[in-house]
């Protein structure tokens, strides 16, 4: 099936909250080889100037993979897994992401390009922290872009 | 598993005015085997199964299981965190991938990562840390860009 260039422009609603947790974080970390403390020493990250354990540069592909979901399983998107190559990844933080976060993200869907059989999809999935103080305000705190090829039937 | 924490990492950032551009920021190796392969899926929540079934990897025309691109990427970046002394003074990081790194079974690939400055903005006091990611002598991701907050 084709890839259905329409959803380009696409937004979708904010994901559920996804609850940071510390030992998610020292998980991920380890998972990387990030051995910084700020990651894993709760002491060393407040020392550092933070609430709490931050996470490592990439960790918020965890949430906005999960903020893709509803798009690339989408069977009318047309985006077939098994010939998708990802191109390209960008994380633009306006601050770290600490243990303790309550994120909730929002997928735009920015361009979706074809030529010579072959698809460019690049999505941009804003993420932002919920305030603490139940009022739904959300604080800015990553956008994470990324790029997947996807093969045509003949490529 | 014993998990290794380094004494020996600061939590110092470097001196901006002492910093030049071609500055060797690090280097190191990153060695990849499949437990680490699964080991990341689990982390990220990324199961495709590209990156743990060579029979799935094969049917889609791979030689066999690779690793996650954004493992390689989270990887290469560990470099500059421990540089900076702090890893949330890393503000910006992009990368695009472009080999495949085939891991295999038994056994491990090496990945080797370089960094060094590539510019530095003394107004905004931030410098951008280019990484070289290579295997097997063939660079895997390209345009590795980190920007620290110094």
């Amino acid at each position: 099936m084709a890839i259905n260039a329409d959803y380009a422009g696409r937004e979708y609603p904010a994901t559920a909250p996804y609850s940071v947790g510390r030992e998610k974080i020292r998980e991920f970390a380890a998972a990387v080889g990030s051995t910084h403390p700020a990651h894993h020493d709760v002491a060393t990250a407040r020392g550092l100037g933070y609430p709490d354990l931050i996470a490592p540069p990439t960790f918020a592909v965890v949430v906005a993979q999960r903020a893709e979901a509803p798009f690339v399983q989408d069977p009318a998107a047309g985006i077939d897994f098994t010939r998708v190559v990802h191109a390209d990844e960008r994380f633009v933080h306006h601050r770290p992401i600490v243990a303790g976060d309550e994120l909730v993200t929002v997928l735009h869907v920015d361009s979706i390009t074809q030529r010579a059989g072959i698809a460019m999809v690049t999505t941009r999935a804003e993420v932002g922290a919920l305030a603490t103080d139940g009022s739904g305000t959300v604080e800015p705190v990553a956008t994470v872009t990324s790029s997947l090829v996807v093969r045509g039937e003949d490529a | 598993m014993t998990e290794h924490i380094a004494p020996s990492v600061s939590t110092t950032r470097p001196d901006l005015s002492a910093l030049a551009v071609g500055d060797v920021v690090g280097t190191r190796e990153v060695l990849v085997d499949r437990a680490r392969l699964v080991r990341y899926a689990g982390a990220s929540g990324d199961f495709n199964p590209i990156h743990w079934n060579d029979t799935f990897a094969q049917s889609v025309d791979l030689p066999g299981v690779i690793a996650h691109g954004m493992f390689t990427m989270g990887a290469a970046v560990a470099l500059v965190e421990d540089w900076a002394g702090d890893p949330g003074a890393v503000v910006d990081y992009q990368t695009r991938f472009t080999r495949p790194v085939p891991v295999p079974n038994p056994g491990e690939a090496v990945i080797s990562v370089s960094g060094a400055i590539g510019a530095i903005d003394l107004e905004a006091r931030t410098v951008r840390v280019d990484l070289t990611v290579t295997f097997e002598g063939a660079k895997v991701l390209m345009k590795t860009q980190a920007v620290v907050r110094l």
